[in-house]
Parts: C-alpha cells; sequence; structure tokens
C-alpha cells in the first residue's frame, strides 16, 4: 500500500471537466423552485435595465425638449416605480441564492463526511489527516462563488448574448458579422489559457493540501520537533511547502491572469472591424450613423457578459479542482461494507473461530498464513510472539477492521461477514493501542463506549478499572474537561479511561492489544481484578508482553512467521522448552 | 514576532506602486475609447473626413491592445504581493506558533490553530490582493468621474458627490455589522476543523465502537451552526446591498430631473445633459461594488483580529537574556526539591531531590499518574518548575540555552509520534545535516529496529504513515529508540519506551543501553527488567520519592518496589540469586 506523506502530491484521477461541473450543479437541482424564482426575478431585472434607457431617451426627446415638466415628473414617477419593484426582488433573488447556495454547500460537506466515516482503514492508512481535512474544509468552501454565479451570471449573461447577437444579425447581418468576427478569436485563445490554468489549480490545490497536511503534523507531533529541538528543520520544511504553493499559485495565475486581456483585445479588434466594415466597406451612405451608433451600444452590451462569463468561466476553472477532489473521495468505495441480505449478529455467546485464514494487507506478503483455531465462550487467549508477527492483525480481524482473502471466521458459527458490521462490532470491546480520547469531559469519553449509560454504569466501569480514585481527585471529577486526544492526562491515565469506555459498553467479547502496557503493575492487577468481577465469563483476548498479563489466559498462543507456532497454557509451555519458554527466560535473565 | 500589516504592505511598496500604475493606465485607457468612438462619429461619419480614420481605428486597437497589457499586469502584481504577503505571513505566524510552549498546545486544539494558518491567513490574502486592488480601481475610477463631471457643471456634480458620500457611509456600516460576523464565522470554520481533524486521527476509536452514526450528527451540528452563520452574513449583505442600489438607479433619474429642469430653464444644453448621463452610467457599477467590496474587506479584517491574538500568545519558557553556554555538556543531572503544578492544579510533583552523575543510569517507577512523566518534561523545559531547582552540570537550567539544553537530552517518549516521512528522515529528525546513513544504520541495529526496516521493500526509504500507521506499535517503538540512539546525546530518557517490546527485544535493547557509559540514562519503566541495573532506583507515589535505592537494597526493604517484583516475578526466595540464570536456565518462579 503506497502511503502519501506531505511532501509528495497526491494522485488524481483525471475526470473529464464537464462530468465534474454536471455533477456539480446537479446539486442545484434539489432547488429547482427557488432557482426557478430566482430566474424569474432576472429575467424583471433585465427587462427594467432595457427599459431604464427608453424612459431617458423619452425623457429627453418628448419631455425636456418640449419643456413639458408634468411628462418629466410622470416618467420619473414611473421608473421610480419600476426600480422600487425591482430592489425589492433584487433583495429577495440575493436572498434566495444565499440560501440555496449555503444549503448546497452544507449537503456536500454532510454528503463527503458521511461517507468518509464509511470508508475503512486503508483509506485512512494511506495519506495524512491534514489532506482530508484539506478536502472537507477548503475544497467545499472553493465551490461557494461559482454555485451561486452559476445561477446569477452563467443563465442571464448567455442569454442576454444570444439575444443581442439575434438583434444585430436581424438589423444588419454584415455589420454584425464584422463586430462578431473576432469571438472564434477569443475561443481560441481562452480555450489554450484555461487547457493550462485547469492543470496549474489542480497543482495549486494539492500544494494547498500538502501545506495542510504538514501544519497538522507538525501541531501533533510539536512536542517531539521541540524536545529534539527540530524547530529550524521543520521551519525549513514549512517554509518550502509555503514557497511551492504560492509558486503554484504563481503559475496558475500568470495563466488565469491573461483570460481578461484575451477578451480586452478582441473588444478592441471588434469595434475596429465594425467601424471599418462600416465606413470603408458598406460606405456611409449604406448605413445610417444610426445603425452604427446603436451598433456600438450594441457592441458594448455584447461585450460585458462576454467578460462576465470570461470571468466566471475563469473562476470555474480555478475552483473546479476543488470539486474534482472531493468528488474523487465520494467515489472513494468502501470496501469493508455489509454484504446484501446481512442479518443483525444475535446476541454473542463468545466461541470464535478462525478455519484456514490467510491475510495480507498489500496482495504482496503474507501477514497471516493458514491460521486455524477453536475458542470456546468464556476462554481467555493470550497472544504473544515477537513484535510485528500478526498479533494485532489477528484481533483486528475479528472485529472485521480488514477483510480476509483466504478462509473463513466465524463467531457462535456465524460468519462474520454474514452479520451486519455494527451488530457485530457493538458488541465488541476492543482496546486498541493507541487509546484516543476526544474533547469533552471525562463522563462523556466513558459514555461513548454506550452512549445512553448512566452515572452509576460510568462511575462503576470506572472503579472496575480503577480509574475512580484518580478521576475523584481532579477538582471538577468526571466532568473534568479533556483536552484534545486526553491532554492534561498521563498515558497510563488516558489507558485507564480507555479501559473504562470499553468496560461501560459491557461487551461479550473483549479484546485488549497491549491495553495495559503503560500501567504499573499493581494497578494492572487492580485493573484485572476488576475485568474479572464485570466481565465474567467472557471470552476475552489479551495481547501482551508483561508475563504477569499473560500467564493466568486458559490458553497461549505463541504467534510468529504468520502462524501459531505453539499453543497451550502458561505450564504446558515451559515445560515444552520452546519459543514461549525462551521468551520467558528472556526476560528472566536480565532480572534476576 | 508580530508584523503588522502596513509592515507588510510597505515591504512590498514597489510592487504595489507598479500594481496601481498598471491600473491607473488601464482606467485611464478606459476613458479614452468613448472618445475615440466620439470622434469617429462627429468626424469621420459627420464631417466626412475620411483620412483620419485609420488613426482612429489605430487609436482603438492600441486602447484594447494597452489595456490587454495593462490590465494583465495589473492583476498579475496585485496576485504576486497578495500571495508573497500571505506566503510572508504564513511563515511568521508559523515560526511564532512553533516557538510556543506545551502549556499552550495543552489548551489549544490542533484543528483551530490549522484553520489559523491556513484559512484566516487565506481571508487576509484575498483582502490584500483583489479586494485592495478593487479599492483603489473604484476610487480612482470614481475621482475621474467626478472631476469630468465638476468640469462639466459644477452645481449639477453635487448630486452624484453625495451619492457617492451616501454610498461611503452605507459600505463603511455594513463592513461594521459584518465585522462580527465574520469573526464568528471564522470560529465556527476553526471549530468544524477541530471536529473533523478529532474525528479522522480518532478513527480507529469511532470504528472499534461503531460510533459513524454519532460522529455524522456530531459533525452535522457544527456543518448546520457554520450554515447559519453564513445566513446571517447573507441576511445582512442583503439588509444594506439593496441601498446601494437604490441609490445607482436613482442617480440617474435624479440627474435627469433636475438637469431636465436646467435643460428646460436653458442653463445647460441638451448635450451637457447627455454627457452628465453617460457619467453617472459610469459611476454606478463603483458604487456598487462597495459592497462586495466591504464584504470582502471585513472578512480580511476578522481574520486578522484571530491572527493577532494567536500572536498575543507568549510562550511561558523563555531563555535568560544571556544564556549561559556549556563547553561540552557532561550529563550530571540534579534535581533539588523541585516541586511543579500547573496553572491552578494540584500539584504533581513535591519536593523531588534527586542526582545522576555523568553516565549512570537512574530508573524511575511509580504508579500511573505519579509523575514519572512529569519529571521528564522538566528536565526538558517543557514546563518550568514551580519551586525548586534542575541543574546540568552544576549550571541551573533556567540559564542554559534552551537549545542546548534540549540538543543534549534524547528522548523516546511514551506516546510514540512519527512523522509522514521515510524512517530515514524519522531516525535524522533534529540532526538532518549532521546524521548520514551509516548512523541511521548503527542506530536502527542497535534498537533492533534494522532487521524489520531491511525487510521492507524500500529499507530506509519507506515512507510511513502518519504517526507510523502502517506499523505495529513495538515498531514504531523501535524506530523512536533508534532516533534517540542516533543523536549520541549526554543524557538519553526512555520514558516507559519498551512497553510494547517483547521480552527478547527488550533484552537486547537493555544490552545495548547498558554498552552507553558515557550516556546519562534516565529510565521510566513499569517491568522491573528495564531498570534493574540502574545505579539508582526512584519511586514515585503521589508526586514525591516514596523509596530509592538499588535493586538490591530496594527489594530487602519490602516495599513497593518488592511487591511489584512479587507481582511481575513471584517470591524472590523462589529464585536463587546467583549467576545461574544468566544461563538461561534457571526458572522457578510459579
Amino acid at each position: 500500500m503506497a502511503i502519501n506523506s506531505y511532501k509528495e502530491d497526491e494522485n488524481l484521477k483525471e475526470v473529464g471537466k464537464l462530468k465534474t461541473l454536471g455533477r456539480l450543479f446537479s446539486y442545484l437541482l434539489a432547488h429547482k423552485v427557488s432557482i426557478f424564482v430566482v430566474l424569474l426575478i432576472m429575467a424583471y431585472c433585465v427587462c427594467v435595465s432595457l427599459i431604464n434607457p427608453l424612459i431617458i431617451e423619452s425623457a429627453i426627446d418628448n419631455h425636456i425638449s418640449t419643456g413639458d415638466y408634468n411628462g418629466l415628473y410622470r416618467l420619473a414617477a414611473i421608473a421610480l416605480v419600476l426600480n422600487a419593484i425591482l430592489i425589492i426582488l433584487v433583495k429577495a433573488r440575493m436572498y434566495i441564492m444565499a440560501k440555496v447556495c449555503n444549503k448546497v454547500l452544507v449537503t456536500i460537506r454532510q454528503q463527503l463526511y458521511t461517507h468518509i466515516q464509511t470508508l475503512d482503514f486503508k483509506f485512512f492508512d494511506s495519506r495524512p489527516t491534514g489532506k482530508i481535512l484539506a478536502r472537507i474544509i477548503g475544497d467545499i468552501n472553493s465551490l461557494k462563488d461559482v454555485l451561486s454565479n452559476s445561477v446569477t451570471t452563467l443563465i442571464p449573461d448567455f442569454i442576454t448574448i444570444c439575444a443581442v447577437v439575434g438583434i444585430m444579425f436581424f438589423k444588419n447581418a454584415k455589420l454584425a458579422a464584422a463586430a462578431l468576427v473576432s469571438i472564434p478569436l477569443m475561443m481560441i485563445g481562452v480555450w489554450f489559457i484555461q487547457v493550462r490554468s485547469h492543470k496549474r489549480w489542480q497543482i495549486f490545490r494539492k500544494k494547498s493540501s500538502n501545506l495542510n497536511a504538514f501544519v497538522h503534523e507538525d501541531l501533533s507531533g510539536i512536542r517531539i520537533i521541540q524536545s529534539f529541538t527540530a524547530e529550524t528543520e521543520t521551519k525549513e520544511t514549512f517554509r518550502s511547502l509555503v514557497d511551492e504553493h504560492q509558486h503554484s499559485f504563481m503559475d496558475a495565475v500568470r495563466y488565469a491572469d491573461a483570460f481578461g486581456s484575451v477578451v480586452d483585445f478582441c473588444w478592441g479588434l471588434g469595434n475596429v472591424s465594425l467601424w471599418f466594415t462600416g465606413i470603408m466597406v458598406l460606405g456611409v451612405d449604406n448605413v445610417s450613423v444610426g445603425t452604427l451608433v446603436a451598433f456600438g451600444t450594441y457592441i458594448s452590451m455584447f461585450w460585458q457578459p462576454i467578460m462576465n462569463l470570461s470571468n466566471f468561466y475563469n473562476q470555474l476553472i480555478t475552483n473546479i479542482s476543488g470539486a474534482e477532489r472531493i468528488f474523487e473521495i465520494l467515489d472513494t468505495g468502501a470496501e469493508i461494507v455489509d454484504a446484501d441480505g446481512v442479518t443483525q449478529m444475535p446476541e454473542i455467546i463468545g466461541a470464535v473461530d478462525f478455519e484456514h485464514v490467510g491475510f495480507s494487507y498489500d496482495e504482496n506478503t503474507n501477514v497471516l498464513n493458514d491460521v486455524s483455531f477453536h475458542i470456546k465462550p468464556g476462554e481467555t487467549i493470550a497472544l504473544v510472539g515477537p513484535t510485528g508477527a500478526g498479533k494485532t492483525t489477528i484481533v483486528n480481524l475479528i472485529s472485521r477492521f480488514y477483510d480476509i482473502q483466504k478462509g473463513i471466521i466465524r463467531i457462535d458459527g456465524h460468519d462474520i461477514k454474514g452479520v451486519s458490521i455494527e451488530s457485530l462490532r457493538q458488541q465488541m470491546g476492543i482496546m486498541t493501542q493507541d487509546n484516543f480520547l476526544f474533547t469533552g469531559t471525562i463522563r462523556e469519553n466513558i459514555a461513548y463506549g454506550k452512549l445512553d449509560a448512566t452515572d452509576e454504569e460510568i462511575i462503576a466501569a470506572a472503579k472496575a478499572v480503577h480509574a475512580h480514585d484518580f478521576i475523584a481527585k481532579l477538582p471538577d471529577g468526571y466532568n473534568t474537561k479533556l483536552e484534545e486526544r486526553g491532554g492534561g492526562l498521563s498515558v497510563g491515565q488516558k489507558q485507564l479511561l480507555a479501559f473504562a469506555r470499553t468496560m461501560v459498553s459491557m461487551p461479550k467479547i473483549l479484546i485488549l492489544d497491549e491495553a495495559t502496557s503503560s500501567i504499573d503493575t499493581k494497578t494492572e492487577l487492580l485493573v484485572q481484578d476488576g475485568i474479572e468481577a464485570l466481565l465474567k465469563g467472557r471470552t476475552s483476548f489479551v495481547i501482551a508482553h508483561r508475563l504477569s498479563t499473560i500467564q493466568k489466559a486458559d490458553r497461549i498462543f505463541v504467534i510468529d512467521n504468520g502462524g501459531i507456532v505453539e499453543e497451550g497454557n502458561a505450564r504446558e509451555l515451559m515445560a515444552k522448552r520452546g519459543a514461549y519458554y525462551r521468551l520467558y527466560t528472556a526476560q528472566l535473565q536480565d532480572v534476576v | 514576532m508580530r508584523k503588522k500589516l502596513s509592515t507588510y504592505i510597505w515591504e512590498y511598496k514597489w510592487h504595489y506602486l507598479f500594481a496601481i500604475t498598471s491600473l491607473i493606465i488601464s482606467v485611464s485607457l478606459d476613458m479614452l475609447a468613448p472618445m475615440l468612438t466620439m470622434h469617429i462619429i462627429d468626424d469621420v461619419i459627420l464631417g466626412g473626413n475620411l483620412a483620419i480614420l485609420p488613426y482612429l481605428l489605430g487609436g482603438i486597437l492600441i486602447v484594447g491592445v494597452g489595456r490587454c497589457i495593462f490590465q494583465y499586469t495589473k492583476e498579475y502584481t496585485f496576485d504576486k504581493v497578495g500571495s508573497s504577503i500571505a506566503s510572508d505571513m504564513r511563515k511568521n505566524l508559523f515560526d511564532h506558533i512553533q516557538g510556543l510552549s506545551s502549556s499552550f498546545f495543552d489548551k489549544t486544539n490542533t484543528g483551530e490553530l490549522m484553520a489559523r494558518v491556513k484559512d484566516d491567513i487565506d481571508r487576509v490574502w484575498d483582502t490584500l490582493s483583489y479586494v485592495s486592488m478593487l479599492i483603489i480601481e473604484v476610487i480612482f475610477h470614481t475621482c475621474i468621474v467626478l472631476f469630468c463631471m465638476y468640469r462639466l457643471h459644477a452645481p449639477l456634480a453635487v448630486i452624484p458627490t453625495i451619492a457617492m458620500f451616501i454610498s461611503a457611509f452605507i459600505a463603511v456600516s455594513m463592513e461594521h455589522r459584518l465585522g462580527s460576523i465574520y469573526e464568528d464565522i471564522s470560529e465556527e470554520n476553526a471549530a468544524l476543523n477541530t471536529v473533523a481533524e478529532e474525528n479522522l486521527a480518532g478513527v480507529r476509536t469511532v470504528k472499534a465502537f461503531a460510533r459513524e452514526k454519532f460522529e455524522i450528527n456530531k459533525f452535522l451540528s457544527h456543518n448546520q451552526r457554520y450554515y447559519e452563520l453564513n445566513m446571517r452574513q447573507s441576511k445582512v449583505f442583503v439588509r444594506y446591498y439593496p441601498y446601494l442600489q437604490i441609490i445607482t438607479k436613482l442617480l440617474p433619474m435624479t440627474i435627469l430631473l433636475l438637469g431636465g429642469r436646467l435643460v428646460i430653464q436653458g442653463t445647460i444644453t441638451l448635450g451637457v445633459l447627455g454627457a452628465f448621463l453617460e457619467y453617472s452610467n459610469n459611476i454606478v457599477w463603483p458604487m456598487e461594488m462597495l459592497g462586495w467590496l466591504s464584504n470582502g474587506f471585513s472578512a480580511g479584517i476578522a481574520s486578522n483580529k484571530k491572527l493577532v491574538k494567536i500572536y498575543a500568545q507568549k510562550p511561558a519558557i523563555t531563555e535568560a537574556k544571556h544564556p549561559a553556554i556549556l563547553d561540552k555538556v557532561q550529563g550530571k543531572i540534579e534535581f533539588s526539591h523541585v516541586s511543579f503544578h500547573k496553572e491552578d492544579m494540584h500539584e504533581i510533583l513535591h519536593d523531588i531531590t534527586f542526582e545522576a552523575d555523568a553516565g549512570s543510569t537512574i530508573g524511575i517507577m511509580g504508579a500511573t499518574g505519579a509523575g514519572k512523566t512529569s519529571v521528564i518534561q522538566l528536565l526538558q523545559r517543557l514546563y518550568d518548575a514551580t519551586d525548586g531547582c534542575i541543574r546540568l552540570d552544576g549550571v541551573d537550567i533556567r540559564e542554559l540555552s534552551l537549545k542546548q539544553l534540549r540538543s543534549s537530552i534524547s528522548i523516546v517518549m511514551q506516546d510514540v509520534f512519527l512523522f509522514s516521512d521515510t524512517i530515514n528522515e524519522n531516525v535524522k529528525l533534529g540532526k538532518r545535516d549532521y546524521i548520514n546513513e551509516a548512523i541511521v544504520r548503527k542506530a536502527s541495529r542497535d534498537a533492533q529496529a534494522s532487521s524489520f526496516i531491511e525487510k521492507m521493500p524500500d529499507e530506509y526509504e519507506t515512507v510511513i504513515g502518519e504517526r507510523g500507521v502502517g506499523l505495529s506499535g513495538g515498531q514504531k517503538q523501535r524506530i523512536s529508540i533508534a532516533r534517540a540512539l542516533a543523536k549520541h546525546t549526554p543524557i538519553l530518557i526512555m520514558d516507559d519506551s519498551t512497553s510494547a517490546l517483547d521480552m527478547e527485544t527488550e533484552h537486547e535493547i537493555q544490552k545495548t543501553l547498558n554498552a552507553l557509559p558515557d550516556t546519562t540514562k534516565l529510565i521510566i519503566a513499569h517491568r522491573i527488567s528495564a531498570v534493574r541495573h540502574a545505579d539508582e532506583i526512584i519511586v514515585l507515589e503521589n508526586g514525591s520519592i516514596a523509596e530509592r535505592g538499588t535493586h538490591d537494597t530496594l527489594l530487602a526493604k519490602k516495599g513497593l518496589y518488592y511487591t511489584t517484583y512479587v507481582s511481575q516475578y513471584g517470591e524472590p526466595s523462589d529464585i536463587s540469586i546467583t549467576t545461574a540464570s544468566e544461563e538461561g536456565g534457571a526458572y522457578h518462579g510459579n
């Protein structure tokens, strides 16, 4: 599995721009009515802005030149009413549009977030958190203006252009052709720029994401950085990432800024061509001054929306890479999902079977090879063996964090692929190596194991794992607010809290993956007694290195080279004088 | 050190000057175009002077080309300035944050700081580039138009002037209203970041408890609030913006009305009124633009305020004015009567006194939360002791240069943190320029890491996941041990750093440590085997030293240490404390 780091740009699947756009705008379809209203209002706006010059013209020609005060006032009153309505409607239009856009953004963000929750470990293992975050926040925010302008600019401006072109050809086809002669040129120019700038905006987004990933890691590991006085190094790295970020931006705007220039140039060309054709080719006599002047006006009416459209297009190209990145995640399918027709896992009794299980993380190196075992309900199994031998892998497979390639895993006879993941995991208590605590009170953190846990249940769980004493000593007791990742507590205390969280869920199968490694031996014994009392007769798996933790197990599996090399209880294994015996004596060697 | 926004701007004054010059030229060219058209109509068509037509057409083309060039230089330079200042600010802010002390990071969320470094600086960037470009353009454009109007007919020009002032007033008061909303938005953006960051970082826990739905709802509530704040912003905008529109629509009407009267009275000609109307159309877009600009501007100001708040944080740990620099750090550590508590929290350490000679080994044991890690954090000056004194080679560590102090200590932390980088770079951390391949390999061998590293496809160039994702707990610990060993510092701290290692591996690492005679070692552990050979073992209980001595004297004492021993290995009487066990055959326990 290739792991992406902050230094590397992400690979992005190439998707057609139109497809991405279509998909983005399809979110607007959910607000069809609102958008229809907005378009009606815009139609009114266009009419009023067309009438306004007429009113002025009529005022000058009919009233001012004839000295007709009353007529002048009357016209002014009409104009006032028209514009007052216009303003109210504009207000409504802006409000509706803002609502639609914000809603679409919230929807996309929630959809993305929800989708990310369904993805499996492989997805999270292969990229820095900061890069996923960049998509949820930054990439989505970048779509805001595009969405609102797509309705307010794209459609009305497009209509205006069509109308103007129609009128021009109706009035004088030759002049119209002359005025529009520069359009193909503009299209070529814009296309040329667009192709280049789009690629560069994609790179810019990637650099932006790298920057985010680095800041995230640096802040998460700030203590290590300060301890190793690596600040100068990280500063240098950050600098180079910021510079790359800026360069990629400048690289993109070098092209993107030329959008306006191309339009400006073509506008000049179109004007020259119009006047030249009008005067030199058609001759002054054939074309009235009025027509020429009118054409001049139409030309500017034509170029204004073109300018708007090109700005919008530019904006679209700038931000579409954000949409591409969002849709890419949405298209990443979760590998571990409930199959069709899964059933709910009934209450677990505790028999666990591995039947010829073979597994590898990346298809190349086998982590587990043909592993089979049967565990009776209520048994405690200890997994020992060298680091990296596959102990954690075995327990991860029981909770179906990964899917196996060969064999079957059964709990109480049910293939775990045949039951819903939620019903399976909710009955398991898994203590992973890194015990993540959330910001919030201690109570909330323990209740994470059982959302509706009562205070009594919470305290009972805390007492069982011997966390109650230190919690009670804290100024706010169970209401003490924990900082990020349980900051402010010692690693051992965090482990105890995570333990309490697992206990409160009253799991049917308990999995302890080095769950007591940072707890002192004395507390550990108390914790073991507590678990014993609370979860008597439940199947449990324990991974540990401390002998005292292992010895009580009903059976010990020694894991090495992708399989179980020895199994039996402590006494049997000692008598065997094999792998377990060697591990055991290694620990004693130095002490005794 | 915080630099004011104006300082940054001043640093780029020549860029700004160039950009503004381009802007002025391009606006002026814009004004030239209608005049050329006027000449074509008046002189060529009506006057029949065909000879000057090529010049006029050339003129139009030149205006087009000129605008094309200066528009570009204008936009490009503003982009350049904006992005340069933003980059400078980002670097500066990052340096500042990195310089803050542990106590700051204890209470500030990563997601929030990320939002500051990324999103808030982006807002300021926008303000400095296109928002300020448009503001300047609007001002300049308006001034020219007003100037022309005053030249035409001063009394009539008073109307657009008043309209302009009212628009400006509306824009300013809208900016005022939006400011506080944007501050809330920026705050909620940080909150959104924090929730999402935590969820992603804790994804294993989320999945283990099958709490995806709970997390989705948690996010939904913040997402919803973000939406509401954005709607509040829109509402304010929608409330003010139409006023600007009223003014822009009323302006030509008023001019028509009043100007019309003047024409009828014969004070001005119809032509003057026409020109006036033309100009007032020209002044409409800058006025409408004002609304958008004040919107963008207030977003930038709000974000800048957030940045100022971060800058207001001062590092709690500072160096002495003239820090002492030791020629060569020997590694003698003294704690004398050290006590420590965080802010208003209860006492974590109480009256700790011990001495570690250069090259000696101190073992620290104690129950969870007894204060073991705090001892080490104080030695590194991640926090300062509230009482007492810590000395390195006889010098109070508060007098020492922070860099020298910390770089003489290598630590293997309990909470292993690895970066998403190659193994090589992870081992080199902190001394990238001094550590070569050979040292990395040697350190990895010593840490018993080389065997698994060399099995990986890219060996030392293998990129590992964030926080070491993809490696087993023991593998992570061994890399972080290699990272510490590679530094060859006078002091080595092992904070419960072999807990995830199997016994054989631990034993091997133990041997390596024993073979470092010049290194002072502080070893925190729960397993007896890890501290067995220490020159002194300190047992902490509730922040105080409860027991101290060597392995043998502590066993003889039959206190806390003894109890721990018994629970790990059984009664010592069962085990003959002889060299016989070294042969590996003496198991008598249980």
